[in-house]
């Protein structure tokens, strides 16, 4: 720790929610990659613009309306210094999965023909799969899609002919199911050097290491806030500016227009073209105070720290017997999916819930990859910063109880 | 609450053994029921002979709570007539998902175990997987016999 850094205790004090007991014991929460818990100064910010702010945005000539664009136009700027970006690519959407859906409506749709490539992982969530799929059904698009090698790293070998002819590349940054860290900047540099427009899904890396989209050089970026201590409801895409610039909008109505006829509209610039109807004002502010929060400590920091996490967990995990851990067993972020042989991951997950150790269970919204994997369903623990040594050395008496129970 | 009480000897026994566990090569319908949101599967194969049920057997895999409740299913709609297994299905709803917990019905008799499984509500489809591929049997006999459906 050096000098003037909060130590990890004191940040820890700044979420209400962790000092509580479930089910009479001490809560230990690593359900983190499903969405993480929100400090303070991120709660405060929320209710303050409640209390004192709240109108709706740009359309009012009043105080309070001029206090919540600037409120909610000043989080946008600091979503934008957040990825090294400018305001005008930060759109605000619901979270990862409604940013992806932009992507592959307004920009596929314009885009993309019949036979064109679009290139995927096995390892996606859902949310960049399914949005692909409608998008080959509705245009006859095909899906391409990288291997997983079975330690759960993307199989590169063949990624130049894998590359070929591909319209969209689009990948998730850290696996939500494995732990995997993906080569990013490599894989956004390969695939732009074959001509393809590259969509990388942040939403497990957003709030956990340092993220500039001009260094990673791709043309979309989506995140989601609550997995980066922001409310729910609220998450971003970036999209490079003369990409935006040249695609049509995406929902149609209230503030993306500049005039409307009865004929036709036209309609404003990026971001605004992209974002219609009120927005979810105060979860932006809520999203600019944990992108601030974040900030205050360290991104740098915070990855440091989830690898001494990362590390642990795989360690304290290791030990107990007839566990399977999924995805590398080095290079891994702050999170370790298993399956035990004698339970199964619900009954892990209610046994462990009785302990006050909140785990999730099940497919992790990733079916085809655990299909692949010939895993129905695992146990998943995701640290945060906020979580310790302690937490998980806990998680390992659990499991070892959980295990005789069943055995 | 105490994990033992949803956890018990029963439970964990037919969840490690399952009775009537495997194909049923004459099945006359058979049905699929799956957890989207977990990944437990379970296929429920009916022998019917006009409203008797006379073998019946499952295959899938799912957690302590999922198997055990159709291993125990097989074992108490084996040999019933249909409206026998319909009465026992909806004693068996009822214990868990009624807005008001029934009085204690007989005969549900081992059944009652899962008696434990309402005050935990993330695990009542587990409990019920199963039921419901039985409901859709049912159902689906009475108006073809050998049809193939999966479970809503």
């Amino acid at each position: 720790m050096a000098a003037g850094e909060r130590s990890w205790e004191e940040i820890r004090k700044d979420f209400p929610v962790l000092d509580q007991e479930v089910n009479g014991r001490k809560l230990i929460y690593f359900d983190n990659a499903a969405t993480s818990q929100k400090p303070l100064s991120v709660i405060e910010a929320m209710t303050h613009y409640y209390e004192h702010d709240n109108a709706n945005v740009h359309r009012g000539l009043h105080e309070l309306s001029n206090r919540a664009t600037a409120g909610y136009e000043g989080a946008r700027a600091r979503l934008a210094a957040y990825l090294g970006a400018q305001d005008e690519e930060i759109i605000f959407t619901r979270g990862t999965t409604e940013s992806i859906n932009l992507v592959a409506r307004a920009w596929g749709e314009e885009y993309l023909k019949a036979g064109d490539v679009v290139l995927l992982t096995e390892m996606e969530h859902h949310s960049n799969i399914v949005p692909w799929q409608l998008l080959a059904q509705r245009r006859g698009v095909k899906l391409r899609f990288i291997p997983v090698t079975p330690e759960g790293t993307l199989d590169l070998s063949n990624l130049d002919q894998l590359l070929d002819g591909v319209k969209l590349f689009s990948f998730v940054h850290i696996s939500n199911s494995l732990g995997t860290i993906n080569p990013a900047a490599e894989l956004v540099r390969r695939a732009k050097a074959a001509g393809a427009t590259v969509l990388v899904d942040a939403a497990q890396s957003a709030g956990h290491l340092p993220l500039d989209v001009k260094e990673l050089g791709c043309d979309f970026l989506a995140l989601s806030g609550h997995k980066m201590c922001g409310p729910t409801g609220i998450g971003l895409l970036y999209g490079r500016r003369e990409i935006l610039d040249a695609m049509p909008p995406f929902h149609g109505g209230g503030e993306m227009i500049s005039t409307v006829t009865f004929e036709g509209s036209q309609y404003k610039p990026s971001p605004y073209r992209f974002e219609a109807g009120t927005p979810a004002i105060a979860e932006a502010i809520g999203l600019a105070a944990a992108a601030e929060y974040i900030d205050g400590i360290g991104r740098a920091r915070i990855w440091e720290h989830d690898q001494l996490l990362a590390r642990e967990g795989l360690a304290v995990l290791s030990q107990i017997p007839g566990i399977r851990i999924l995805g590398p067993l080095d290079q891994r972020a702050g999170l370790v999916a298993f399956t035990l042989q004698s339970a199964h991951a619900h009954d892990v997950v209610s046994m462990a819930d009785q302990e006050g150790l909140a785990l999730r269970g099940g497919h992790h919204c990733t079916q085809p990859l655990l299909r692949k994997l010939g895993v129905p369903a695992s146990s998943r623990a995701s640290f945060a910063f906020y979580n310790t040594i302690e937490e998980i050395q806990r998680m390992g008496e659990i499991l070892k109880k959980v295990q005789t129970f069943f055995a | 609450m105490n994990l033992e009480e949803l956890y018990q000897e029963v439970i964990l026994d037919h969840s490690k053994r399952p009775r009537n566990f495997g194909p049923l090569p004459d099945a006359t319908v058979t049905v699929r029921g799956d957890n989207p949101s977990c990944g437990d599967e379970i296929e429920l194969s009916l022998k019917l002979n006009g409203d008797q049920i006379e073998d019946v057997k499952f295959t899938g895999q799912g957690c302590a709570i999922c198997m055990a409740s159709a291993s125990l299913l097989t074992l108490k709609v084996k040999k019933k007539e249909k409206a026998q297994a319909e009465a026992l299905l909806k004693g068996f709803k009822d214990m868990l998902t009624a807005p008001e917990a029934p009085e204690s019905n007989d005969t549900l008799g081992d059944l009652q175990i899962f008696s434990a499984v309402r005050r935990f509500p993330q695990r009542v489809k587990c409990a019920t997987l199963s039921w419901r591929a039985l409901e859709q049997a049912l159902e689906a006999h009475a108006g073809s016999v050998t049809t193939e459906e999966p479970a809503s």
